[in-house]
């Protein structure tokens, strides 16, 4: 059986590199453009993964973190933050807030899915 | 008339000495005598006795002369002489004891006139000495003043007071150009010689940076200077830095400071201030900020964007056309994007300079201690220390990191209703966490989010910043966690660690701690501690008071038949010296018709007031430049008079005591016909110049007022209070005459 991953982005521009990654390496996929989105399908898709962005509007990737952690039952999800600003205080409060991994953009795509196997494994 | 008696008694001796014996032999022999030796001793003798009684009184004569002669040489002589020294004494120095009488009293005279000449010599080098001391004071004050002025940076002095000491030229225009509004016709905001700073700066800033500066001397650190930043009322950034000014200990702690080595008691006696108005370096910082943000977070998305999809086209061959296709519009659009970005960053990066709130290395446990203090004062709340390693350094702008852990609290306090918060300090590689932790109540996350956003309010304490600012001023970041395992609860602060400085670099704080004072520096202004405390007392001499001389000119003369104000005038003095620089000047729009007759008085016409402020500005202004000041004037009820039927108005009243230049006049020169400012002038011998402009007439009052002092001294009147009950007397003997 295959993991479900999902993407929470609001930059379609990211998003179709992610999606098309992801599915050529046989993960099943899930988009979600914003914050509430992304509780909604959490709690629907039931992934193993969600790859999240912090920079988007109505709820951060923070918040969606928080409340992800905040939901026993999802004690398994592994969340892993993507962010375009990269500074050491805002990856340590991902870390602090329950994220397991954190990725800084510009990054490698195959450094990328090594993580996610990583931490899928 | 001592010297009378003992001469006359000395006569009287004199002739019993002449007589006595005589007699007494002619009586023991005539009783020892037969009868008829004694009839012819009488038969020979009392023909003979006017011969004898007449020698006898030759010599009495002779011997009183040379008595007198004695009297007048040695002791009339040695009392004139006595009235001669005591002149040489005190009225006049030169005067010298002319050597004569007998050689006895020759040599004293010569033997006092050379102690006098010897007094002389001592004297006039210890007056030489005193000029050439004021000589080089008064010119080491000229180079101060001068190399002050010519400072590219406002330069202000005050005492623990925050009275204002001394200020340059360039500090006085930077106040003047944030004044806006009302104070700006005070020519100057609020800056002059012993006024308050605390009018212009923020008092808590001010004593934060001081307590920093102690604690800082009190380690023995190389530098004991602070830095801040703080926004003005209107809203204006200034960048200061504050320097202590070290003194002795105080006269009360001399028995103390005589058993420390020398040196080791010196204190923080006031400080110097360097103000920077940096309002617009700070606009074009934001923006250089803003810019570099966009170069480098805005690229950073756009290239993560354009890197995966190269490297999912690279990895996927097979790739279909049109999915081909969506890939390379998403590398054409973000490349395109990334250019455009670079293009405006840089045409904006160009004029921006380079200035930074400037962020302090600091020790982190003397900042949680400080924001317990503080915490404690105001919040009375109750605060732990836990787990603190004393050895962390920050890089923090520590007063509103301060305010921001005090509002943490406030709203823990107000909202959650903790009764204890502790705090802790950790470190991470390059970060310094300080946490906030309390037990029970959880907070949500949600609510930190608003918290971050709102002004930070503490009591009746605002600060323009809101907890966000300050957390993206240090590059910091803030979240809320909780600990199940303990029970409780902590926000986390996360700041950037600086690197531990040095040991403190011995050399240069013996340089400071040395008796040495700094080389352009030399009078004691620190003298005028206290010179002017809040309030005025009463009890004060009249000559270490600072006064507002004002005057008005006005419409007509009577005020309660709509008379108004058309013009106000003010100087101040502080310490017996009228300050031409500190003054107020304002035309005032009356809002009706001048009188046609009293614009040859007053030369105001209305073209001059049209246009002008209206008095429930002015006043309001006029007000704040004059508080604490005792007001001086030149028939002041007239000009009070018009003040009070606004008063109410405008909600503000002048309860400061008022001297009134007319009424003193009158008990110096009780018997004068005349007590108009100019008579009074004249009989003073000052000059009148630039009269019957509001300014003008103040400047008069102001001079006058100066000169009356002594004399008012030279009728017992010291002190204010002395002043006010001598003027209300003779204001009630002329009402009642």
């Amino acid at each position: 059986m295959s993991h479900r991953v999902l993407i929470v982005d609001d930059e379609p521009n990211i998003v179709i590199s992610l999606e098309y990654l992801l599915k050529k390496e046989g993960f099943d996929i899930c988009v979600a453009t914003d914050g509430e989105a992304a509780l909604r399908l959490a709690a629907e898709f039931r992934p193993d993964l969600v790859l999240l962005d912090v920079m988007m509007p109505k709820k951060s990737g923070f918040e969606v973190c928080e409340a992800l952690r905040a939901d026993v039952s999802l004690a398994d999800l592994k969340i892993i933050m993507l962010t375009a600003k990269g500074r050491e205080t805002e990856i340590t409060k991902g870390l602090a807030l329950g994220a397991n991994s954190y990725i800084t953009k510009p990054f490698s795509t195959k450094d990328l899915v090594v993580q996610i196997k990583n931490l899928l494994a | 008339m001592k010297a009378r008696v003992r001469f006359i008694v000395a006569a009287g001796v004199l002739g019993l000495l002449m007589t006595g014996p005589f007699a007494l032999t002619a009586l023991l022999l005539f009783a020892d005598a037969k009868d008829a030796e004694r009839a012819a001793f009488a038969e020979f003798l009392l023909p003979r006795l006017p011969l004898g009684g007449f020698m006898t009184l030759l010599g009495f004569i002779g011997g009183v002369i040379l008595l007198r002669n004695l009297f007048q040489q040695y002791v009339h002589g040695l009392l004139r002489m006595a009235e001669t020294l005591r002149l040489m004494l005190g009225a006049n120095r030169n005067f010298r004891v002319a050597p004569e009488g007998p050689p006895e009293v020759r040599e004293l005279a010569r033997a006092a006139n050379d102690l006098a000449q010897q007094r002389d010599e001592l004297l006039s080098d210890v007056e030489e000495q005193i000029r050439q001391a004021k000589a080089t004071v008064e010119e080491e004050k000229n180079r101060l003043a001068a190399l002050m002025s010519e400072l590219a940076l406002g330069v202000v002095v005050c005492n623990l007071d925050g009275r204002i000491l001394l200020y340059n030229s360039r500090a006085r225009l930077q106040f003047k150009a944030l004044a806006q509004g009302p104070t700006s016709m005070s020519g100057g905001a609020l800056i002059g010689l012993g006024r308050s700073i605390f009018s212009i700066l923020e008092r808590g800033q001010i004593t934060h940076s001081l307590e920093n500066i102690q604690q800082r001397l009190r380690r023995g650190s190389a530098e004991p200077t602070a830095n801040f930043i703080t926004a003005t009322r209107n809203g204006a950034l200034l960048r200061c830095q504050m320097a202590p000014v070290l003194g002795r200990a105080e006269p009360a702690t001399e028995a103390g400071a005589a058993a420390t080595p020398i040196g080791a008691e010196q204190h923080v006696t006031g400080y110097v201030l360097t103000i920077e108005n940096i309002t617009r370096n700070f606009e074009r910082e934001a923006e250089r900020d803003q810019a570099l943000q966009t170069l480098t977070d805005g690229n950073r998305a756009a290239l993560g964007n354009i890197r995966a999809a190269v490297e999912t086209l690279i990895d996927s061959p097979e790739m279909e056309a049109d999915y081909r296709e969506r890939f390379t519009r998403v590398i054409a659009d973000e490349a395109a994007a990334m250019g455009a970005r670079l293009e405006a960053t840089m045409s904006r990066f160009a004029d921006s300079l380079k200035t930074r709130w400037p962020l302090e290395d600091v020790l982190a446990i003397d900042i949680l201690a400080a924001a317990a203090r503080r915490i404690e004062d105001r919040l009375k709340l109750p605060i732990k220390h836990e787990d603190q390693d004393s050895s962390l350094w920050m890089r923090v702008d520590s007063f509103s990191l301060i305010q921001a852990i005090t509002f943490l609290a406030a709203r823990l306090q107000d909202h959650y209703a903790i009764r204890e918060l502790r705090l802790r300090l950790a470190s991470e590689g390059s970060m310094v966490f300080v946490d906030l932790i309390w037990s029970g109540t959880p907070v949500s996350s949600e609510t930190l989010y608003t918290w971050e956003l709102e002004p930070m309010t503490v009591g009746a304490d605002t600060s323009p910043l809101t907890l966000r600012d300050v957390i993206d001023r240090h590059g910091g970041e803030i979240w809320y966690q909780r600990d199940k395992a303990a029970h409780n609860a902590f926000f986390r602060i996360v700041l950037p660690a600086a690197a531990t400085p040095d040991a403190p670099v011995v050399d240069q704080a013996q340089h400071l701690h040395s008796d040495s004072r700094p080389e352009y520096y030399d009078f004691d202004l620190f003298a005028a501690r206290d010179a002017e405390g809040a309030g005025i007392d009463a009890d004060r001499k009249l000559s270490e008071l600072a006064y507002s001389v004002f005057d008005t000119e006005t419409t007509g003369l009577l005020p309660s038949e709509g008379d108004e104000i058309i013009q106000m005038g003010a100087v101040r003095i502080v310490n017996n010296r009228l300050l031409r620089q500190e003054i107020f000047d304002q035309l005032v729009d009356p809002g009706i018709p001048l009188k046609p007759e009293g614009i040859p008085i007053h030369g105001i016409t209305e073209a001059m007031v049209n246009g002008q402020p209206r008095l429930d500005v002015v006043l309001p202004a006029f007000h704040e430049f004059c508080a604490e000041t005792v007001l001086v004037a030149h028939n002041a009820a007239f000009d009070l008079r018009f003040f009070q039927l606004k008063e109410d108005s405008l909600g503000l009243r002048f309860t400061q005591p008022v001297l009134d230049t007319l009424l003193l006049s009158a008990v110096i020169h009780p018997s004068q016909e005349s007590h108009s400012l100019e008579s009074i002038a004249e009989r003073l011998g000052i000059n009148v110049i630039g009269r019957h402009t509001a300014l003008g007439d103040a400047y008069v009052t102001g001079e006058v007022f100066l000169k009356m002092i002594p004399l008012l001294a030279d009728k017992g009147i010291f002190t204010l209070r002395q002043a006010l009950d001598a003027a209300q007397q003779t204001y009630f003997a002329r009402v009642k005459y």
